[in-house]
């Protein structure tokens, strides 16, 4: 059987990534937010896992809005880098682990959740900047094979919280089966509060933001227990991101031990978070 | 503009405005590649037209009426695509929506964001 030894709760602007390819970590209006990330960075070095799931949205790169699927996982061998309309992120592309995708689909729809298949992705920031966030400096290639889980947020109405949380309890459950893979590290992306469009852009909302963070660890009930329209109202339209979080959360054990937390505003126009979980010292 | 009852000031990307918004969403979808970027700016307007915009939509592209855009069914991160082209941040648009300039929004924005809104 497969072990989730990690999760990782991370936004995903592309600023971060952005200030990362352009030698920008150490200026004064991008250290707090990369210091913040340090000591994630260093605790994630030494435990590298077998495989990742990244849990993502695509932002109008891979997909467009002619299909939208509520969730979708890829199956592909390779994830190429996507071009958003400035050149590709000089990133690697994204090796993926076909067999582990076909696993997961399988037991996911026979546990009722019929997801869409992507045979060929092109991956935008939603999942290179997290995965710079964990690796800033992959050289040739990203630590482990990827396996993309994608998530619509963008278009309502998005699949509820409580839904993400089960999708990720049914990913827990198809990796206690599978043999391909000792340990599997796991990434929510996403948030936290931001609103990008409207008379509201701008929003940012740190009170909920520090109660999500401290949550979606010890009380996650407490954030699959909010409806959409909350998400939106409290986190911003595009804050809605963070029930991305709790397909992470969902695929790892009742109890957890937060390794780090870090909070910074702004990133842009977004409060950017990161919430570090280690799956296998829970009191 | 498409709110919900209780959300002034804030864009649900939902079912009437995909309708009403597809082409423009589709036209600006399609300035991924550096080709069609090169296309749109030979010929704006006909190049709203092989997307079949709505004259609206078509005069929102045109004049850069970004607020219009959204009010039209464009999604932000379609409409981002066509900022990026022509030089502009989220930072710029966050301004333009909020009836700030850039350097305003990008202070309020480092000062811990718009809490109050």
């Amino acid at each position: 059987m497969s072990e989730v030894i990690w999760g990782l709760g991370t936004s995903h602007v592309p600023s971060i990534g952005a200030a990362m390819d352009r030698d920008l970590t150490a200026d004064p209006k991008w250290s707090p937010l990369f210091d913040g990330y340090a000591p994630a960075r260093e605790w994630l070095a030494e435990r590298t896992p077998d495989v990742a799931i990244l849990v993502y949205n695509d932002h109008a790169n891979g997909v467009d809005l002619d299909i939208v699927p509520t969730f979708a996982i890829g199956t592909a061998e390779q994830y190429r880098v996507a071009d958003e309309g400035y050149g590709r992120r000089a990133v690697p592309d994204v090796t993926g682990d076909p067999d582990l995708s076909c696993h997961l689909l399988e037991h996911l729809v026979d546990d009722g959740f019929d997801l869409t298949v992507f045979s060929e992705l092109d991956v935008d920031h939603g999942f290179t900047v997290p995965l710079s966030v964990w690796t800033p400096d992959p050289g040739d290639a990203w630590p482990c094979p990827v396996v993309p889980i994608m998530v619509n947020v963008i278009r309502y109405p998005q699949p509820s919280a409580a839904r993400c949380y089960a999708l990720g309890q049914a990913i827990g459950r198809a990796l206690a089966s599978y043999e391909g893979a000792r340990t599997v590290g796991i990434l929510g992306t996403g948030g936290m509060s931001h609103q990008l469009a409207g008379a509201r852009a701008g929003f940012v909302n740190p009170e909920f933001d520090r109660m999500f963070l401290d949550a979606i660890a010890d009380d996650p009930q407490r954030l699959t227990a909010l409806h959409r329209d909350e998400y939106i109202r409290l986190a911003g339209s595009e804050g809605i991101e963070l029930i991305m979080w709790l397909v992470m959360r969902g695929a790892m054990n009742a109890r957890v031990r937060t390794v780090h937390t870090a909070y910074h505003v702004p990133a842009s126009n977004t409060a950017a978070g990161l919430a570090l979980l280690d799956n296998r010292s829970a009191p | 503009m498409t709110t919900r009852s209780d959300l002034p000031g804030t864009y649900v990307f939902d079912g009437p405005s995909g309708r009403r918004g597809r082409p423009l969403n589709r036209m600006l979808q399609s300035l991924r590649t550096e080709g069609a970027r090169a296309d749109f700016r030979a010929d704006e307007a006909a190049y709203c037209l092989r997307f079949e915009l709505s004259a609206e939509q078509t005069t929102a592209v045109l004049e850069r009426d970004w607020q219009a855009m959204l009010d039209l069914g464009g999604s932000i991160f379609y409409i981002y695509k066509l900022a990026m082209m022509d030089g502009r941040s989220m930072q710029y648009l966050g301004g333009v929506f909020t009836g700030m300039t850039e350097a305003e929004f990008t202070a309020a924005m480092a000062a811990g964001g718009r809490t109050d809104v």
